[in-house]
Order: structure tokens, then C-alpha cells, then sequence
């Protein structure tokens, strides 16, 4: 039988593979975004899994209300790249560097 | 029935927002001065609304995910007053640079309905939204100078490490959830106010979600985000994102740490004291290598917010009230800093650097005079308004037995103090590489000239203001 701390560790992997991939990864904006999305769905996960063992309805709420902002973030995500991409005919996370100081 | 009309500020501005957007979509090219006078209409009617259904105490409202209490209907007061401002700087930049920005009105209205949202929230889903829609609206101002290369960079830059932030604040939020079983911020606190096992799994969940508050306040260890964004973004935006933004951030750390957290206080205090000493060394030392005024602003950002966040640590009603009178006066100079820099930039150039402030005093000697205050107020020197902040904060900080935060707070606060005079130094005793004299539509020099009075009248009479944040954080003293 599962239990919560089963999904619990479901989770954190989640949500460490996703903070591990933006830290990690020095290639591609896209795969950033990617993590991005990973991190909310694990979060989801918790959300959940939480709501399913407590009883409580809240929980479950809440994983609508973050799907749906994800979709908006994602969308504004792409239109930036998407102008980035037209400025600077890339979109390598190490060419990100005209800034420093 | 009743509900509705405790949020009709942040209804009526929804609708005031559509209706703008819609104003501008149908006026096409020429769209510019319609949309900016409706957008000044739509904010002032706001602030109306609010004066006239100003809140006698605290109401909790839309089952519990609503708190519309005095402290935040102030906190939204100033921030609408300082979006008005804004706007009209915004509306100089772009009329000498002859672009056609009429959506930074529109994007700037829907991030203010973000901060409405945030200052009144009293249930962590309500944090999060308002918080995504502040957001949101930020990323895609900072992206709005399309044919920038930097501007694409910061907002980039700005977006990634923003849903990073919102991401480990949803993170956080879980645990709270998951331990507590509520998401209402006032059930929440009955909860950490109880001593058990389960404290250490609490104890997690604030790790995280101090994590989030210190990305949108911008402290180190997570400031990267911001002298990128405020360097590479166009002025106007960079000036809106220093300003009414931090007023929702700082609502946003009490609404969640003292609403929500106050059982918590003993751990929540030390990991910000941890943040706090970062931002104030980190911030005033970096600041002084820095030749861009922007990025040299963007360093003064992270000091002032370390600063802020002394203020919140003390945990006690009378910190929230300095700390909250350090943020306005804060939102208040920085707001004029940036207008200066608009003041002094022209359609052909763009007046970042530090040495295009020389010889401002013999250009224009009166907005030399209002330079000259803002950076006296932000330096901390006696008697402008940024001195009786920061006088506040160490007063409480000391009060609550840090004595050794507040000497090293005055400390680094001295080597901040360089990098302001320096400025100062610029404009009164330096010649001027640009002899022509200043361009700037007649509205918006007033606008800087109230904006820069404002805070000379703060600093004579800093009591008034003092005493409104005192009166509306009472509720934090039980």
C-alpha cells in the first residue's frame, strides 16, 4: 500500500532533478523551461498527495489555480525566448553574459 | 454582497484595466496619450474608491482568502500614488524617444491589480496569485523594448530565476499545507503558536518560502536577478519595478511571516538576519565598483532591502511599522533617483552612466538640488527622510537585542555612503561633458520637483508618516 511519505519522496525527487537541471544545464533556454514546468509539477504532487491524506479538498484547489498559471508563465516564457532568439540568433544559456559586474 | 464591496479598489481597477486595453487596441497608432490619460483617470479613481471605503478594522472576507485591514489599504494607497507617478515619467521617456508604448500603461495597470491583490492577501493561494500576477506583468515590461538585445537578456534572465522563486515559495507553501492542513494565514498562526513534533517539518516549509520572499525582495543571496533587470530593462520599467513593487513585497513577508508565521518567529528571525547582513555588506561594497548608474541603483536596491528586512525581523509590531516606513521612503527616493536619470536622457542617448550626471548643478540647478537630497536621503545623512528610516529600523533592532546587527548596519552604511556623495561630487564641483540644457515635458519636472519636496518634507517632518505606520501595525502588538 502507498503511503504519504511515498509520494512525498516522489516529490523532492521531482522537485531536485528540476532545481539540479537549471543548475546544471549551460546549453539550451528551452530545457530551463522545461525544469520550470517539472518544478510545478512536483510541487503538484505534494499538493495532492497532501489533500488525499488529510481530508481536505484545499489542496486539490490549489493544483488548478498553479496549472493554470503555469500555462500563462510558459506562454510569456516562449514570446521571450522568441525575441531573444531574434536578437541574438541564439538561445544558449552561456551566451546570456552581455551584462556583468 | 457584502464582500464585494470590500474589494471594489481591486475590482474596479480590473474593469478600468480591461477597459483601457480595450481603448487602446480600437485607437490604433495614435494611441498614446488616450491610453495615458486613461490609465492616470482609471488609477486616481482608485485611490478615491479606497479613501472612501477605507477600513475602519480588520475584515476577513471570501472565505478567508481576503484580509482588507488599514495597514494594507495604506500600503495600497502609496503604491497606487507612486504607479500615477510613474506614468508620468514613463509618458517623458517614451514621448522624447517618439516610441509607441502605450502597453507599458496597460501592463502597469494589471501588475498594480498583482500588488492589490498581494497587500490584501490573508490565504497562501491568494499570496501566490497576486504574486504571479505582479510577476508576469514585470517579465513582459522588462521584455517590451523589442529590439533590444540587453532588454530580451534581463527579461530572460528575470523570468527564469522569477518561476525558480515561485517554485520554491510553492514549495514551501506545500509543506505548510501539508503539516497544517490549512492555507488561511490567520489558522495558520493558531497552528505554529502550538509546540509539538511536528514543528521541525514547519521549520522546512519556511525555509523555502523565505527563499521566495528574499528572490522577489531581491537579498542577497538571490539578488541576481537584479542589476541585470534594472540595467538592461528600459528606464521607465526599471523605475516602475524599483518602486510599487517593493511595497507589495514587504507586504507579502508580513502578511506571511506575521500573519501566518508569528509562532515561528525565533527560526524565521535568524535565517533573515543571515540575509540581511549579506545584502547590506554585499550590496554598499559592490555598489562602489559600478559605473553604470542603473546597476550602481540596482546595488543600492539590495542594501536598502537588507535594511527592510531588519526592520521585519525584530518581529514585533513597532519593527513592521519602521520597516514599513522604510519601504515607502525608500519606494518614494528611489522613484525620484530613476526620474532624474529619465530627466537627463535624450532621444539620441540614453544617460546611464555615473559621469553623465556632471555638472548637473550648473545645467539645472534646482533638479541638482533634488538629486542632491535623494542621494543625502538614500545615503542616510541627517536630516533627510532616509536617515530618520534607517534611525527607525536600528532603533527597533537594538530593541530587540541585536545591538551588534545594528553597529554593523551603520558600518556598511558608511561605505555605502561613498558611492551617493560621489554622485553629489559629480554634479556640484565636475564640468559637464554635455552643455545643452535639459529636455523634459513641463508635467514631469513637476512631478520630480513634488517627488524630491516629498521627501525634503519627510525628513523635516518624518513623525506624520511615522505615526500613520505605527497606528495600522497595531494589530501585530497582541
Amino acid at each position: 500500500m502507498l503511503s504519504l511519505a511515498h509520494f512525498l519522496l516522489l516529490g523532492a525527487a521531482l522537485f531536485c532533478l528540476s532545481v539540479a537541471g537549471i543548475f546544471i544545464n549551460r546549453k539550451n533556454v528551452i530545457v530551463l523551461l522545461m525544469c520550470i514546468e517539472l518544478m510545478l509539477l512536483a510541487v503538484n504532487m505534494n499538493f495532492i498527495a497532501f489533500s488525499h491524506f488529510n481530508g481536505d479538498i484545499a489542496g486539490q484547489v490549489f493544483v488548478f489555480f498553479i496549472l493554470t498559471v503555469a500555462a500563462a508563465e510558459a506562454a510569456i516564457g516562449l514570446a521571450i525566448l522568441v525575441v531573444l532568439f531574434r536578437n541574438r540568433n541564439s538561445i544558449n544559456v552561456e551566451d546570456l553574459d552581455s551584462m556583468s559586474g | 454582497m457584502t464582500d464585494l464591496w470590500l474589494i471594489i479598489p481591486e475590482l474596479s481597477l480590473l474593469t478600468l484595466a480591461c477597459g483601457v486595453l480595450l481603448i487602446d487596441v480600437f485607437r490604433g497608432h495614435d494611441s498614446n496619450a488616450v491610453t495615458f490619460w486613461a490609465a492616470i483617470f482609471s488609477v486616481l479613481a482608485v485611490l478615491a474608491l479606497m479613501a472612501l471605503y477605507f477600513p475602519d478594522g480588520s475584515t476577513i472576507a471570501f472565505f478567508g482568502t481576503v484580509k482588507i485591514d488599514p495597514m494594507g489599504t495604506v500600503l495600497k494607497a502609496f503604491a497606487l500614488a507612486l504607479v500615477l507617478m510613474s506614468f508620468f515619467f514613463a509618458r517623458d521617456y517614451f514621448g522624447k524617444n517618439q516610441e509607441h508604448f502605450s502597453e507599458f500603461y496597460i501592463l502597469a495597470m494589471f501588475a498594480t491589480i498583482g500588488m492589490l491583490v498581494l497587500i490584501s492577501a490573508n490565504s497562501l493561494l491568494t499570496v501566490y496569485l497576486g504574486l504571479e500576477l505582479l510577476s508576469l506583468s514585470l517579465y513582459s515590461m522588462v521584455a517590451m523594448n523589442r529590439d533590444s538585445a540587453q532588454s530580451s537578456e534581463a527579461a530572460m534572465k528575470y523570468f527564469i530565476l522569477g518561476a525558480l522563486a515561485s517554485g520554491m515559495l510553492l514549495y514551501g507553501i506545500s509543506m505548510l499545507y501539508g503539516v497544517s492542513g490549512t492555507l488561511q494565514l490567520d489558522q495558520l498562526v493558531a497552528y505554529t503558536e502550538m509546540a509539538d513534533q511536528q514543528r521541525i517539518l514547519m521549520v522546512f516549509g519556511v525555509v523555502f518560502v523565505i527563499v521566495g520572499i528574499a528572490f522577489k525582495l531581491g537579498v542577497v543571496p538571490f539578488h541576481m536577478w537584479l542589476p541585470d533587470v534594472y540595467q538592461g530593462a528600459a528606464t521607465p520599467v526599471t523605475l516602475f519595478i524599483g518602486t510599487a513593487p517593493k511595497l507589495a513585497a514587504f507586504a507579502m513577508a508580513v502578511r506571511i511571516l506575521a500573519d501566518g508565521l508569528q509562532g515561528l518567529a525565533a527560526e524565521w528571525s535568524s535565517m533573515l538576519i543571515i540575509l540581511a547582513v549579506l545584502s547590506i555588506s554585499i550590496g554598499n561594497i559592490v555598489a562602489i565598483a559600478q559605473t553604470n548608474i542603473k546597476r550602481m541603483l540596482a546595488y543600492s536596491t539590495i542594501a536598502h532591502m537588507g535594511f527592510l528586512l531588519l526592520g521585519i525581523l525584530a518581529a514585533s509590531s513597532s519593527g513592521y511599522a519602521s520597516a514599513m516606513f522604510y519601504v515607502i521612503v525608500y519606494a518614494l527616493t528611489s522613484m525620484g533617483a530613476f526620474g532624474t536619470v529619465i530627466l537627463l536622457s535624450r532621444s539620441d542617448t540614453e544617460a546611464d552612466q555615473i559621469t553623465d550626471f556632471s555638472g548637473l548643478a550648473k545645467r539645472s540647478p534646482w533638479f541638482g538640488f533634488i538629486m542632491l537630497v535623494l542621494m543625502f536621503s538614500l545615503a542616510g545623512v541627517p536630516p533627510f527622510a532616509g536617515f530618520w528610516a534607517k534611525w527607525y529600523v536600528l532603533k527597533e533592532v537594538v530593541a530587540a537585542g541585536y545591538v551588534w546587527l545594528a553597529a554593523l548596519a551603520v558600518f556598511f552604511s558608511i561605505i555605502g555612503a561613498y558611492y551617493y556623495l560621489r554622485i553629489v561630487k559629480l554634479m556640484y564641483f565636475d564640468d559637464s561633458s554635455d552643455p545643452q540644457s535639459l529636455v523634459a515635458s513641463q508635467d514631469m519636472k513637476l512631478v520630480l520637483s513634488v517627488n524630491g519636496l516629498a521627501i525634503f518634507l519627510l525628513g523635516v517632518l518624518p513623525g506624520s508618516l511615522m505615526s500613520i505606520c505605527v497606528i495600522v501595525t497595531i494589530p501585530y502588538s497582541g
